[in-house]
């Protein structure tokens, strides 16, 4: 079975964890790092020796509440921490510590652009903290390690209100969230360095002769990229219809119980994992060692003032603001330091679209070859407008602002002074862009002759023809007088 | 060098810092007394002999240089075998740690030896401090110095038998339910259970975690003073630290208090109460008043003691106690799992959790698997709000109870226990009676309450009868003036077991 069957309603809600940015764990000074030797970066607090206690990260707290409040939630006020116990190698105290029922965001909802235009809005359940756990590494014949750098690392697990109804938007949603934490600096939000994790839940809504039939819901553990959680999920919808089909009555929310699958990355394909009956009862308590956390109105609104504007509500702006396109508005407002660049440039008096150019052009292929976003790549709001408004003013072309925008990510250095050591500044001499102007059209007679005449060639022979100018000056004449004076010369008329 | 076991604590520091006695003195005296008396007492797991010398040493040197020294420089001071120390081993008193090496020191031993004191050793417990004997030990018995075929109380009994026979001038205990007061009790010396918070607890071990607090074991409410100045005060590593100044318990512990009101709750003096226990009181009660104090009842209604038919005893602050202190011990000794460090079976395992399960099986009591069951099922799923929340509601109305009675009183006076000390063995078949041991001391640890265990003098059979004296939050100074003014006129304190004076 495929997706999209009208009367097969898949309905997924989504756990989404979330590794929070911050120097330190959640409940120790250990530093908050990916990628160092297993076991460096542990304590007696996170290693859960003997008589140790916990003193929470007032920054991951805070970090958490950021998130909810861009997520429209209601955060802050009285929440508390409790314990979740459960026996695990990578869970050195077999407890978490994490919040059960008074988490410390509740009852909000995100906005999702979905690829066709739309918009869908899917509701916020809660968000809550936690610690996260170690990792067990399989990796010997006779034993099995475990690396606990990460146990105790500060953890958002976000979860949403079954509100998603196909693959397609379990992996916008998905998006979403990874460009929202990222965007409030909440998360690095890296799928490789396992920042963010999805467990979508999965049943499936099925009309058939004038009834509803609602098969037992499944909850996919521990997908760590878009791909997967968009297979699983359709994998699901496939599986559970084709149970259904086989079984419509017996094969039902009522008669079954929620089952946990895991997902094959080979097979893809999701795997049962147990049923819940079999599942842990985690006898939650709260964590005598922690204080409630009292979050009133002035601390609250000291993180709200830290939100600031949201990606969509950017977008919209540079739409509306800036006039861009759609499309460029969107690559923009992937994060949020790229966009700022670009506003600082334009409140340093640059063009908007000038400096989008700049940053989309050279800046996102840069970042795109070191695999990082356009904002890290080293470049400064000075540098963008002063290379915009050189453009603007035609102090240099396209070609060698491309040059000029490479060096000075690489030197720092100011971009007027660097095209002017290289030579790139553009010759703007009117008698000297002449000569190279009447020389492009003494040596090419036949393109002349195909801007004179008009028609279909036109177009392209001027274009040439511009060409031809810009080599014989190496680039630097200006490109708008060039173009000016090619149009008087061969009769204007051109476009 | 028997003299010099004898001084108190603060005897002990004047004399060392006047130059009178040096430490090497000292710690020579008490090791010695060790090795003496402790073959019969067994209140040490662990004595660190050539550490004690060492440290003793360098005070002498720092001396002798004319250094300022802390302020209990060559005290010797025992702590109990649950508070983590770098050096030597800290066990629990059971299987499961008994070759744990701790990587840190508890916060409490850092204060110590920051100001001086010389760690002589760490004492034995009832198993992860749960019980009221010492018996629950899987290291030794320890025994009650009065009368070597009784118990010393516990779960502190090594710190209060040490501290009782000489063996340390003071010593560290720890109190969930009356583990520091109770043993002090029936050793005859003074233990004090400060106030939720006052003392940090990292590096406690821990059992009962909205309960436990380290305090000090005394010779003499002075010493106690002494001790807890040095231990008191916020620590940014325990979050249930209070953030209260540590006033100079010392400075004003010799001016009696004027105008004490003391509170007698009617419910711990019903027909529960031993009558020789009872007299002891009445008759510390008159010597309060002679000096001034005037006495009220008050009522404690939800911690009261009921009689059944056939005498058997209960109470809410027992039975919200073993909920509250369960539930949090299942989940605190959770870790021990022979996973990371700790005892792991030697035997062939199917799987992980067959390699869990009979580690912590092998490692540890039959008292500690009792507990971690009963708090495990009130936790369970379907049973939560029926043992636990209700537990904790109590918990709140036996709080509210205090407060209450605070309102027109200063201290309340109650018995420590409702018996001084018991046989060895008396008990252990049934723990329901042992759990009644801290019928008295229970509800103040419910409640964070600071509440201090004094002599009140001996039973006709010789005896210690330990008394309390209870306060609001954050009034040890109070406490510890009001116990002064009490053994000063009484003569009840530094008391010496017949044992050791001989």
């Amino acid at each position: 079975m495929v997706e999209g069957d009208p009367d097969v309603k898949p309905i997924v809600g989504l756990e989404i964890h979330v590794e929070l940015h911050t120097a330190t764990k959640m409940f120790c000074r250990c530093p908050n790092r990916f990628g160092d030797p297993p076991n460096s970066n542990v304590c007696p607090v996170c290693l859960g020796m003997p008589g140790v206690l916990p003193v929470m990260n007032r920054k991951a707290l805070e970090l958490g509440i950021k998130v909810g409040l861009a997520l429209n939630c209601s955060a802050g006020g009285f929440s508390k921490w409790d314990r979740k116990g459960y026996y695990y190698p990578d869970l050195p105290k077999n407890y978490q510590i994490s919040q059960y029922d008074l988490p410390i965001c509740r009852d909000g909802w995100i906005e999702v652009p979905l690829d066709d235009g739309a918009v869908k809005k899917v509701r916020i359940r809660r968000a809550h903290l936690e610690e996260d756990a170690g990792k067990n590494i399989h990796d010997h014949a006779d034993h099995t390690g475990v690396d606990l750098n990460r146990a105790g690392v500060p953890l958002l697990e976000i979860v949403s209100e079954p509100d998603i109804n196909s693959s397609h938007e379990a992996g916008a949603y998905a998006r979403a969230m990874q460009r929202l934490v990222r965007w409030l600096g909440a998360s690095q939000a890296n799928m490789q360095m396992g920042h963010i994790r999805f467990e979508p839940n999965i049943n499936l809504h099925i009309a058939s002769a004038g009834k509803t039939y609602k098969t037992p819901i499944v909850e996919v553990k521990n997908l760590n990229s878009f791909k997967a959680l968009e297979a699983a999920v359709a994998f699901e919808i496939g599986r559970q219809t084709e149970e259904w089909r086989a079984d419509p009555e017996g094969f039902s929310l009522e008669k079954l119980s929620k089952q946990n699958r895991g997902w094959d990355d080979v097979r893809m394909a999701t795997v049962f994992q147990r049923e819940k009956e079999e599942a842990h009862d985690y006898r939650y308590f709260p964590e005598p060692d922690l204080a409630p956390v009292e979050v009133g109105e002035t601390w609250l609104e000291s993180i709200r003032s830290q939100v600031g504007e949201l990606p969509l509500q950017r977008r919209e702006r540079y739409i509306k603001e800036y006039g861009l396109a759609f499309k460029d508005a969107d690559a923009l407002t992937q994060d949020g330091p790229t966009g700022d660049l670009l506003d600082g440039a334009v409140k340093a008096g640059a063009d908007p679209k000038r400096s989008v150019n700049l940053l989309l052009g050279r800046g996102a292929a840069i970042a795109n070859e070191r695999g990082c976003q356009i904002a890290e790549i080293g470049l400064a709001v000075e540098q963008l407008a002063e290379l915009a408004k050189m453009l603007a003013d035609q102090e240099i072309n396209a070609t060698a602002a491309a040059k000029v925008f490479d060096l000075m990510i690489a030197g720092r250095q100011n971009p007027r002074q660097i095209a002017m050591k290289q030579g790139l500044l553009a010759v703007t001499d009117a008698g000297q862009i002449e000569k190279w102007v009447d020389q492009a059209i003494a040596d090419n007679p036949s393109a002349v002759q195909d801007v004179r005449q008009g028609g279909k060639k036109q177009k392209k022979a001027f274009g040439f023809l511009m060409g031809q100018v810009m080599q014989k000056s190496r680039g630097a004449a200006a490109a708008r007088q060039v173009q000016d004076l090619l149009e008087k010369k061969l009769g204007g008329g051109q476009q | 060098m028997s003299g010099i076991t004898n001084l108190t604590a603060c005897e002990t520091a004047s004399a060392i810092a006047a130059g009178k006695l040096s430490a090497v003195d000292v710690a020579k005296a008490y090791l010695a007394a060790i090795e003496r008396l402790e073959p019969a007492i067994c209140a040490y797991n662990e004595v660190f002999a050539d550490r004690a010398m060492d440290q003793a040493r360098q005070i002498d040197a720092a001396i002798s240089r004319g250094e300022s020294v802390g302020p209990l420089a060559g005290v010797p001071v025992a702590l109990k075998d649950n508070i983590c120390t770098d050096f030597g081993r800290t066990t629990c008193s059971s299987k499961i740690l008994a070759n744990f090496h701790s990587p840190y020191s508890a916060c409490v031993a850092e204060k110590l030896l920051a100001a001086g004191a010389v760690i002589l050793g760490k004492t034995n417990l009832d198993e992860f401090a749960m019980g009221s004997s010492t018996e629950n030990s899987a290291t030794r018995t320890t025994r009650n110095p009065w009368d070597t075929s009784r118990v010393p109380g516990g779960s502190s009994g090594g710190s209060a038998a040490a501290v009782s026979a000489g063996l340390a001038a003071a010593a560290m205990g720890s109190d969930t339910g009356g583990s520091i007061r109770q043993p002090a009790g029936l050793c005859g010396v003074v233990g004090l259970k400060p106030t939720y918070g006052r003392v940090s607890r990292y590096g406690l071990v821990a059992y009962g975690s909205s309960l436990d607090q380290i305090g000090p074991i005394t010779r003499d409410a002075a010493d106690c003073a002494l001790l807890l100045r040095a231990i008191a005060g916020h620590d940014s590593r325990d979050s249930t630290s209070l953030p209260a100044d540590v006033p100079d318990y010392l400075a004003e512990l010799e001016t009696p208090l004027k105008n004490l009101r003391i509170g007698l709750p009617k419910e711990f003096f019903g027909q529960a109460l031993d009558s020789e226990i009872r007299s002891a009181i009445d008759k510390a009660v008159g010597t309060y008043k002679s000096l001034g104090a005037t006495a009220v009842e008050v009522s404690l209604p939800h911690s009261r003691i009921d009689v059944g038919p056939g005498g058997q005893l209960s109470s809410y602050a027992v039975a919200c106690y073993y909920i509250v202190a369960t539930a949090e011990a299942s989940s605190n000794l959770a870790r021990y799992d022979g996973a990371h460090y700790g005892h792991r079976t030697a035997g062939p395992v199917k799987d992980i959790i067959d390699m869990y399960s009979k580690s912590r099986a092998e490692g540890f009591g039959d008292e500690v698997k009792r507990r971690i069951m009963l708090g495990t099922y009130v936790l369970s799923s379907g049973y939560y709000d029926a043992y636990y929340l209700k537990a904790m509601k109590v918990r709140r109305l036996i709080k509210n109870d205090f407060d209450e009675a605070f309102k027109s009183c200063d201290a309340l006076i109650c018995p420590t226990s409702p018996t001084t000390a018991f046989k060895l063995g008396e008990k252990t078949a049934d723990p329901i009676q042992m759990y009644l041991a801290d019928i008295y001391t229970i509800s103040l640890n419910l409640a964070g309450l600071p509440g201090v265990s004094i002599p009140a003098g001996l039973s006709a059979s010789g005896l210690p009868i330990g008394m309390q004296l209870v306060g609001p939050v954050l009034s040890e100074g109070t406490l510890l003036r009001a116990a002064r003014m009490f053994e000063k006129t009484s003569g009840t304190c530094n008391l010496m077991a017949k044992m050791v004076q001989s």
